[in-house]
């Protein structure tokens, strides 16, 4: 039997919180994939967790996720087995079987992809991501910046359509045309790859991403039914920095090249009264400048807390008037070397500003 | 046109009589059990006083909570069953699914999921299918449930599709009660689908509260026209109400907050609605009270209605105030005030009492409290000042100082500015709720996705913007006063051809029958 352990109802509610906060305001808002997880286990389906150091030698795991519109996923809600039957595809079409799944992307309302896949496959999930976080684009897992081949690939949506990507040449490839074929689809499709080996998982994924979500959500809720502050506790468990504490006085949003990108300006107020914070926004919080100065910028998170209950709240729906705390989560060690800096620093954004790391990181 | 606003509160019932936008008279009865006497008394009270005689009155306004505290207490709700198009998609989570299990049972479980529904740019997910419908219609009819709500993935971008639904339910069950889900909410389809299925559930209920309304008038020898207000501060008509009565829900704040901006004339402000047990902060923009972005809960049920923002602090009137550590509320001793609080010869210190011994209010015997420490009595004068301005600084717009406009029974309570802006106490404030019914109006809102790369901007807005007029038009507002008020586009990441999300509100005065 394997080293793998049961998600409880309970754990899932820990974990939408803990996946948004690491969705550092993008993601899409993981309330809906949580009920549909918990209405799988009350349907009496499994869904199980495989440790990222009990990973065999032998072991093949496909990475899956939505790919498509977070404001599609509120209206169009899936099937439900569209990521189980891209997978299921990807493996028809290699001839492999995989013997684990593990998310594309932790953050956000892709979290729950993962698991909603394992209860009908009936596979563990790895706790790894290919993220750590939440990005806006496919090229941006570590998979592919640490050389794991992106193809072939498989989409599947709801109306019984699977589609195989062959070949492409790199993974800009591979987020253009898996992008365009999504949105043929209805703007929401699962989709699935790479397959990769243990070795391929252990030297490229984010390791440990779902229990450190779990920690946070944890932390988020019992902190709250003690009446305590939750930031606080937040910080301590995501060894955190806190960058600001304040009111969202504007909010600015535009959509340039498909994407929603934006700014927004907190006015502080107890230690930080009398400065101004400014968040770049592209779907994600990307760079933070206070009073004039970069104090955190992608791929370092940065999560917009509500201020009383460490709520996260994601880009679309800030606004003015929101009393926040905003803090700065360090990225793994994996998104932060040249390599990955490149395909994921401020620069693979269009900033003309050099990766800073964190304020104050310990 | 003479108006009477009338707001049927949990303690009282207020009326007021308004002549176009002068306010005339008005009263304060209690509210009744039964729907009818409260309301019947107050009608009757604020002509016989004022002099006018029932003919003379044009309109009817009433704001009421009936709705709100059926569906909280899971009263009058009737079986209820929900057809969803969306077919292969969606069926991971069926209608009702994060529902408490109580009013899942109050309501039946008689869930259909069939096909149709479309993509956000339009195209079927898959085709309406007419037998399937029938189908489900017969099963309907064979449980004899006739109640029905209909929804439809993405249904607010062409809502022909539930119409189109309804159609061929009603060859099989004529005496239907069907609410589409595109009548009602916006963008988002398990918030919109059980606004639906509330409002279906609560068609009975509103039936025979918009005709227990109607008997009042009739009692009174009122002849005009009558109208309930909505959480968006207008009216819809009672017709419309039968059908719509969950959008009833909020109206009261909205309604006092509509109330301070026509009472003190301002139209940007903050407004303090001070009650006997809380307090409700909301925010006016263009004489309108700012909407909440977040799903609101209601009675357990998630729902994207147009809510008003409001912030609610355990402080009023009637707030217990304890000694040491000084605290005030959020314990009320509620409509027991004029016999509990020191200065009505009680036992319980209140917020009241301080107010008096500060000497900011004259109520019941100022003697009573004579005795109370002047330093304890600061002390506590100084506290509801810091929650005051609290929870004013909570729902500031922008750094940019704004008038806050003071209302409600509680009012004795603000010494001073709150917040440190500006602020005005104005002339009736204890019945700005009934005065926002008064003067409430009409309106129609448009909610769709645009394709921009098709439609430019601002072609599609303005597509929005008179289809909003039109909306607001066929619901009762005159032409010539109706305008835009709000304007709103959220674009969609990750769509190509530019897609965004606008939301367009029109409003305008209600046109004289």
């Amino acid at each position: 039997m394997r080293r793998t352990w049961k998600l409880s109802e309970t754990d899932l509610e820990a974990l939408a919180i803990g996946a948004a906060i690491l969705g550092a305001g993008g993601g899409g808002n993981p309330y809906l994939g949580k009920l549909r997880a918990r209405a799988l286990l009350r349907q009496g389906y499994e869904i199980r967790i495989l440790p990222f150091d009990a990973l065999e030698d032998s072991d093949i795991a496909v990475s899956v996720g939505g790919i498509g519109s977070p404001v599609v996923g509120i209206e169009k809600i899936e099937k439900g087995d569209e990521c189980y039957r891209a997978v299921r595809a990807l493996e028809a079409y290699t001839g492999y079987r995989a013997t684990a799944l593990i998310p594309a992307e932790v953050g956000g309302s892709n979290s729950v992809e993962a698991l909603i896949a394992s209860a009908y496959a009936d596979l563990p999930v790895v706790d790894a991501d290919g993220m750590g976080r939440a990005f806006p684009e496919v090229q941006m897992c570590s998979y592919f910046i640490y050389g794991v081949r992106p193809y072939p690939a498989a989409l599947a949506d709801e109306k019984g359509n699977t589609v195989i990507l062959n070949k492409v040449p790199d993974m800009y490839w591979l987020e253009k045309l898996a992008r365009t074929v999504a949105v043929d689809m209805g703007a929401a499709a699962g989709f699935a790859l790479p397959l990769m080996s243990a070795e391929e998982v252990r030297r490229t994924a984010i390791p440990h991403t779902l229990t450190q979500a779990l920690g946070l959500g944890r932390a988020a809720l019992e902190a709250r039914s003690r009446r305590e502050d939750p930031i606080a506790r937040l910080l301590e468990v995501a060894k955190g920095v806190l960058l600001f504490i304040g009111k969202v006085v504007d909010v600015q949003r535009r959509v340039e090249m498909g994407f929603a990108r934006g700014q927004v300006r907190v006015e502080g107020f107890e230690v930080f009264r009398g400065s101004t914070l400014v968040i770049d926004i592209q779907n994600e919080n990307l760079i933070a400048c206070r009073d004039g100065e970069v104090v955190a910028t992608v791929p370092d998170l940065i999560t917009v807390l509500q201020l009383e209950t460490a709520e996260p709240i994601t880009t679309e729906t800030l606004r003015y008037g929101f009393r926040v705390a905003i803090v700065g989560i360090p990225a793994h060690p994996r998104l932060k070397t040249p390599q990955a800096i490149e395909v994921v620093g401020p620069r693979a954004f269009g900033y003309d500003l050099g990766y800073r790391p964190l304020e104050g990181e310990v | 046109m003479i108006r009477v606003g009338i707001d049927v509160g949990g303690t009282n019932t207020d009326a007021v009589l308004m002549d176009g936008k002068q306010l005339l008279h008005w009263v304060k009865t209690p509210t009744t059990a039964d729907v009818t006497g409260g309301v019947l008394k107050a009608l009757e009270l604020v002509l016989s006083e004022s002099g006018f005689v029932p003919e003379k009155v044009g309109a009817v306004m009433i704001g009421t909570t009936h709705f709100t505290n059926a569906i909280v207490q899971r009263r009058g709700l009737v079986p209820t069953a929900v057809i969803r198009l969306g077919l292969p998609a969606t069926q991971s989570l069926p209608p009702m699914v994060d529902w408490p299990e109580d009013l899942r049972t109050t309501l039946g479980e008689h869930i259909y999921l069939v096909h149709g529904g479309l993509e956000f740019d339009g195209r079927p997910i898959s085709p309406l299918n007419p037998s399937e419908l029938r189908r489900v219609a017969e099963d309907i009819r064979a449980k004899d449930v006739h109640n029905i709500a209909i929804s439809a993935v993405f249904s607010p971008i062409k809502p022909e599709i539930e119409a189109e639904a309804a159609r061929i339910v009603c060859e099989v069950i004529p005496d239907a009660k069907i609410t589409l889900s595109s009548e009602i909410g916006r963008i988002g389809l398990i918030e919109r689908e059980n606004a639906a299925i509330l409002n279906a559930s609560l068609q009975d209920l509103g039936r025979s509260i918009v005709r227990a309304f109607s008997q009042a008038l009739r009692d009174a020898g009122i002849h005009a026209p009558f109208y309930l207000t909505q959480n968006d501060g207008t009216l819809m008509n009672a017709g419309f109400a039968e059908k719509f009565p969950v959008l009833t829900i909020a109206s009261g704040p909205t309604n006092s907050m509509r109330g301070a901006a026509f009472l003190s004339g301002i139209k940007e402000a903050i407004v303090v609605d001070v009650g006997g047990t809380t307090t409700d902060v909301g925010a006016l923009h263009q004489g309108f009270p700012r909407q909440a972005s977040i799903a609101v809960e209601l009675g357990g049920v998630r729902t994207n209605f147009r809510m008003p923002d409001v912030f609610s602090l355990g402080l009023g009137g009637g707030s217990i105030v304890e000694r040491d550590p000084l605290k005030i509320g959020p314990q009320s001793v509620g409509f027991r005030l004029t016999e509990e609080s020191l200065v009505f010869g009680g036992n319980t210190l209140t917020a009241t009492d301080i107010a008096v011994a500060a000497g900011m209010a004259k109520v019941g015997d100022a003697w009573r409290v004579k005795d109370l420490d002047s330093m304890f009595v600061e002390a506590a004068v100084e506290k509801i000042q810091l929650m005051l301005d609290e929870a004013v600084d909570r729902m500031l717009l922008s750094p940019e100082p704004v008038p806050v406009i003071v209302v409600g029974g509680g009012t004795i309570l603000v010494r001073n500015k709150v917040g440190n802006l500006p602020t005005i106490k104005p002339n009736n404030y204890p019945v700005a709720n009934a005065v926002g019914a008064a003067i409430a109006q009409i309106s129609g809102e448009v909610d769709r996705v645009y394709a921009l790369a098709n439609t430019p901007r601002e072609k599609a807005l303005e597509e929005a913007r008179s289809e909003a007029k039109q909306r607001a038009v066929g619901a009762g507002a005159d032409p010539c006063t109706v305008e835009i008020v709000e304007i709103e586009d959220v674009p969609l990441a990750y769509l190509p051809g530019n897609a965004t999300r606008i939301r367009v509100k029109a409003v305008g005065d209600l046109r004289h029958a």
